[in-house]
């Protein structure tokens, strides 16, 4: 990569942890309602696996998708307003923190039926099978997902038909609340596309530069095979499953065992290590994110309500 | 005017939108290589080929998930469900993804997508395999749920599904594919969302659909033969629902029984009564009775099974009472 790239990868990772603190402190204020799901600890993941797309591969992924949709190119301005519940969302208010999506950006949105997009995913790629082109759909799902029918209907389809998807496995160790070795038969979730004759791998998930390199690699397998691939990132969420986790399942220690390997530090000290950029310019992405969400914030909370007419709005396409 | 079977009408619809638009495609478990399991794609797979008569594994989930995926993408894909009892096992995406896709994400998805599935009892198939839910499907906006009671309305209706931008459930009876009708020469469409009368009549009202709609005409003769002439309303599409052509009619004749297959609780009838009370209440001359399925899980014994189904003479013994 070059340095304008990992530099764009270190904004990327650092606006989605400063838009989610953010949003966790108007989540605490009651500006934003329903279920918040935080991508903090996670951020490594998707910025380096989706760094690895065409524009014209997709993107489809769970509810934890604030940090995907920023990282396919959609505003923190539209984030903002969305967690908001505005009208200048992109999903106009009406789907919140668990449904963004932008067709515009190639990203089919979060999903919060676990499992639920799995059989979608591979539906987007038959659809371009069908038109005979070589975009590929990038699907990520917790390992949580893996356990449930869905999955293995998916995964199946995929194989069968030879259908351009990565399935993308964020393993955050913890299903919930409920830790993968008592969820999965096992624990290494990558074993299950083994049951499939899925070709398949896994990295580090905190490491941006390790994710990218593995998914890049994948995607050339899928894109000159034609044929899925199995990624098992692992990784873990700083935070609670959800906004109001009281985290019974997971002792402090644990946790702070993980901080200490956290992705940004961690990409930080990479980017000074090897030379490729000065503390200095890194304190101004630091900056240039602190202004960005700060009027995001500002965006959203002027942004106007959906009105009564959008209430009935969208319900179909034809009248 | 050309007669021709349920079976053949479904089948000219489906190759007639394939032959017009190469977005179309089926996907569906033996819709291909054994030609339907109740033989509407016999010879599609010869004629069209694995791309586009897509044989999937048993997996009710995969083949509609995949199908509002393609659909997302700008496909026109028609999955089909060998039995609606199947359709539980894919409710999620019936439900919870199709229906709500579009809505939730500010109007940024376009699902066009027709789920072909059969239903109803009267073939000893036991009780999980004979089920008539339409009800619970017409519950859910943001989906349209259509079913025809006749080879022209199936022929039309299917086609204007085909073309429709959003997820259509179109259910088909397991018992009408060798009913035969006059279907006209040539192609034509018949709006979704648009009530029918199937028989003019002016002592009361019979405001039925699908298999319910063969029973009615039948009564219908039986009523004649003692003077009694029932005009039948034909729902066509149970959501969205056309009320107009009910209202007409029971405003006319003030006295309505309602028919259907599938059980009386919570069903179709009592969606049609509790409008026809809400918006006709001052005509009202006699209390609406409900023609349905008893409340039992269908069984397999050939004289319970037919007990347990709306019959013939159950219409007509209900247009007496509500006459009385």
């Amino acid at each position: 990569m070059k340095k304008e790239q990992l530099l764009d990868l270190y904004y990327q990772m650092v606006l989605i942890r400063r838009v989610e603190e953010r949003g966790a402190e108007l989540y605490q204020a009651g500006k934003i309602g329903g279920f918040m799901h935080l991508y903090i600890g996670q951020e490594a993941v998707s910025t380096g696996l989706i760094a690895a797309r065409e524009p014209r591969d997709r993107v489809i992924t769970a509810y934890r998708d604030h940090g995907v949709a920023l990282n396919c190119g959609i505003a923190a301005n539209e984030v903002m307003a969305e967690l908001l519940g505005k009208s200048t969302g992109m999903s106009k208010g009406k789907g919140g923190s668990m449904h963004m999506a932008s067709t515009e950006k190639n990203m089919w949105g979060g999903h919060a039926i676990v499992g639920g997009h799995l059989p979608v995913a591979a539906g987007l790629a038959l659809g371009d099978q069908y038109a005979k082109n070589d975009n590929i759909t990038i699907c990520m799902f917790g390992d949580g997902a893996t356990n449930i029918g869905y999955f293995h209907e998916a995964l199946n389809l995929a194989k069968t038909w030879g259908l351009r998807v990565l399935w993308v496995c964020e393993n955050n160790q913890y299903g919930m609340g409920t830790a993968v070795e008592r969820a999965s038969a096992v624990p290494e979730i990558r074993q299950k596309a083994e049951g499939y004759g899925m070709k398949n791998g896994q990295v580090d998930g905190m490491d941006v530069v390790k994710v990218y390199e593995a998914a890049s690699e994948a995607m050339n397998f899928i894109r000159k095979e034609g044929q899925p691939y199995f990624l098992e990132i692992d990784t873990y969420r700083f935070r609670g499953h959800s906004m109001g986790d009281p985290e019974r399942y997971r002792k402090a220690e644990e946790v702070k065992k993980w901080q200490e390997n956290d992705p940004i530090g961690i990409f930080n000290k990479y980017l000074l290590d090897k030379k490729v950029t000065t503390r200095k310019a890194l304190d101004e992405i630091e900056t240039r994110v602190e202004e960005e969400v700060a009027k995001a914030v500002e965006f959203a909370e002027s942004s106007p309500e959906p009105t009564m007419e959008d209430l009935y709005a969208d319900i179909y396409a034809d009248n | 005017m050309a007669k021709i079977t349920m079976r053949e009408a479904i089948s000219q619809a489906l190759m007639e939108e394939m032959d017009r638009d190469p977005a179309v495609f089926i996907i569906g478990e033996e819709v291909g290589v054994w030609g339907g399991t109740y033989a509407v794609t016999k010879g599609f797979y010869d004629k069209y080929g694995s791309d586009r008569i897509k044989d999937t594994p048993i997996a009710e989930n995969a083949i509609i998930g995949a199908a509002i995926g393609a659909a997302m993408v700008g496909q026109r894909p028609i999955a089909e469900l060998m039995t609606i009892n199947f359709a539980f096992s894919a409710m999620d995406y019936i439900v919870n993804q199709a229906a709500k896709l579009r809505y939730m994400f500010g109007g940024q998805f376009m699902l066009p997508l027709v789920i072909r599935a059969v239903g109803g009892g009267g073939r000893q198939l036991g009780a999980t395999h004979s089920q008539t839910p339409d009800a619970i499907f017409a519950h859910f906006p943001g989906l349209k749920v259509v079913s025809p009671g006749t080879p022209e309305d199936a022929k039309g209706l299917l086609k204007s599904a085909i073309r429709s931008n959003d997820p259509i459930l179109f259910i088909e009876h397991a018992t009408m594919y060798q009913v035969r009708g006059d279907v006209p020469e040539g192609e034509y469409l018949i709006p979704i969302g648009k009530s029918k009368v199937q028989r003019p009549g002016k002592d009361l009202t019979i405001i039925t659909y699908c298999k319910g709609l063969e029973l009615s005409m039948k009564a219908a003769e039986e009523l004649a033969k003692e003077g009694i002439e029932a005009e039948i309303i034909d729902l066509r599409t149970l959501r969205p629902l056309d009320m107009g052509p009910v209202l007409e009619s029971f405003k006319k004749t003030n006295r309505a029984i309602v028919v259907e297959e599938g059980w009386k609780s919570y069903g179709v009838g009592s969606e049609i009564v509790s409008r026809i009370y809400e918006e006709a209440f001052d005509y009202v001359d006699a209390p609406i009775i409900r023609v349905a399925q008893k409340e039992v899980p269908l069984p397999y014994n050939r004289t319970l099974e037919q007990a347990a189904l709306p019959q013939v003479h159950d219409i007509i013994d209900a247009a007496k009472e509500v006459l009385k």
